[in-house]
């Protein structure tokens, strides 16, 4: 009950401190199961996102983030856990018959969504890293998800790296048209046509 | 609020009814005669009044307090759109944090308790002294005073200006009874200013188009502007009986003042925008404008209109009644 208030409470803060606006082009909020995957530039990227989807959508999705952050102290552990419902990986211990994408997999079932964040890291914001492969390896054992590109803008000046204070800008999300891995896809070339798809919704 | 208030903002809702009503009926009956674009700008300006009485009648119903809130959350609203749209560097990150959570409520805090002496150089004098210096100590020189003349000029135009406003209802003693003069001091300010805007919006669609400024701003004309300001000038005089003024000469020179700073905030701000490359303030989205895009030529008119009206009652003293 608690984190159920909790849940909507927080994402009508995160709408109001990020004020976003959100834009779904060539693309609608859907409960069906996606992976959408976004540049990242801070740790409030995740929650941004997830708070601009509608209500039952955002129930059904998880944010796939980083352990050593956000299960760090009894608050945010306690937030990713049981608020945003998050996915959290270790991205130090990695097992060999554990992986993060099994882990993953295994989480996401028939039933979730996840937004991931393929850079693997924060970047400065000025310019979209190189993704990391995982993207990929979800979108060959998982070929029904549909892959959705997002376009998160401004929230490095909002939270840069290294700062802890937010200054409240606006942002902008937006949500592109769903892609997939195509038959016989080599990895770089399918990370490179992502990468792309989430940069071509900036200029938008 | 006293009776005249109470008169005064009835009038004001049962003009805006009118117009929405009148604007509704247009669309539906309509739709292939007239300019789409034109229609949806009167209803967007329509739509931002309405906002705009609510907030203003249930601020001034509360009391002082209450007002100097509500333009404190405006100042802080148009203050993020303005540093969203400028591009600041990673290093002015921690200026722009205090900015926000210092610069912008103390101005508010200073308005609230009536300290004209400080609230009039706060912002001038100490956050600029403290902007520059801070974002000197983030060691990274590249632009440096354009990075700090931009923030500058968005707490100038955001906050402090704005914020003379609320200092109508709280730095002007007028009546030691009560502040209700001051309420329709007011309420005349930002009628008068939202009359400008929609009267040279109104005088700028007559056929006969001479554009003063056409690189800033191709919808500001002559005839937008001398129509705009005459009949401005001419309402300030007919609504005199409901100001402090004693004679309708002193309102209607008033509202020439405010038809010109708002005029000068209009082409101000689209100039900056133009600069930066966007049609509109606020939601980084195409076609929709943001607050401040209604609210540039208030920003400009409230210290020109508290000064004119601060001078004005140092010589000629306030009669009540």
């Amino acid at each position: 009950m608690i984190p159920h208030f909790l849940r909507i409470l927080l994402a009508q803060i995160a709408q109001l401190l990020s004020g976003a606006s959100v834009r779904w082009v060539d693309c609608q909020p859907d409960t069906c199961q996606r992976i959408y995957f976004a540049n990242h530039t801070s740790h409030l990227d995740a929650v941004v996102i997830w708070s601009s989807l509608p209500i039952a959508v955002r129930a059904v999705t998880r944010p796939v983030a980083a352990k050593d952050y956000w299960a760090a102290g009894p608050i945010r552990r306690y937030l990713s856990e049981k608020v945003f419902n998050a996915l959290l990986i270790d991205r130090q211990d990695i097992k060999v018959h554990q992986t993060p994408i099994q882990e993953i997999l295994n989480a996401v079932g028939d039933r979730y969504s996840l937004i991931l964040f393929p850079e693997g890291g924060r970047s400065s914001g000025e310019e979209v890293g190189e993704f990391k492969s995982g993207l990929y390896h979800l979108a060959r054992r998982r070929p029904d998800l549909e892959l959705i590109p997002v376009y998160l803008d401004n929230m490095n000046r909002i939270l840069p790296r290294g700062e802890f204070l937010p200054v409240p800008l606006l942002t902008r999300i937006t949500f592109g048209p769903p892609m997939w891995l195509e038959q016989g896809e080599h990895k770089q070339a399918f990370l490179e046509r992502a990468r792309a798809a989430v940069v071509r919704l900036r200029d938008l | 609020m006293d009776a005249v208030a109470w008169g005064l903002m009835g009038g004001v809702v049962a003009l805006l009814i009118i117009a929405t009503v009148v604007v509704n009926l247009l669309r539906r009956r309509l739709p292939d005669r007239l300019n789409p674009a034109l229609l949806e700008n009167i209803s967007s300006r329509l739509r931002a009044w309405w906002l705009l009485l609510a907030g203003l009648a249930g601020a001034l119903m509360l009391g002082k307090t209450a007002t100097v809130v509500l333009f404190f959350l405006i100042s802080f609203w148009t203050l993020r759109e303005f540093i969203t749209i400028a591009p600041t560097r990673p290093g002015d990150h921690r200026a722009l944090f205090w900015v926000f959570v210092l610069a912008t409520p103390a101005q508010y805090l200073l308005v609230a308790l009536a300290q004209y002496e400080l609230f009039a150089i706060l912002i001038p004098v100490y956050a600029m002294l403290f902007l520059h210096a801070r974002i000197a100590l983030s060691n990274d020189p590249v632009q440096f005073l354009e990075r700090t003349a931009k923030i500058q000029i968005g707490l100038m135009i955001c906050v402090y200006c704005l914020s003379y406003t609320p200092a109508l209802l709280t730095a002007l003693p007028l009546d030691p009874d009560g502040y209700s003069p001051n309420v329709r001091l007011l309420f005349f300010f930002v009628l008068i200013t939202q009359l400008n805007d929609a009267l040279q919006f109104a005088w700028s669609q007559l056929p006969s188009r001479h554009y003063i400024v056409p690189n800033i701003n191709p919808a500001r004309t002559w005839e937008g502007l001398l129509g705009g300001a005459a009949s401005v000038t001419l309402l300030g005089a007919l609504l005199s009986w409901a100001t402090p003024f004693g004679s309708s000469w002193v309102a209607a020179g008033m509202a020439l003042a405010v038809a010109l700073a708002g005029f000068a905030g209009g082409i101000t701000m689209s100039a900056i925008k133009r600069d930066r490359g966007v049609k509109d303030y606020g939601t980084l989205v195409e076609g929709h404008s943001g607050v401040l895009d209604r609210l540039d030529s208030l920003c400009f008119a409230a210290p020109v209109f508290f000064h004119l009206t601060k001078l004005y009652f140092h010589y000629v003293p306030f009669a009540a009644g």
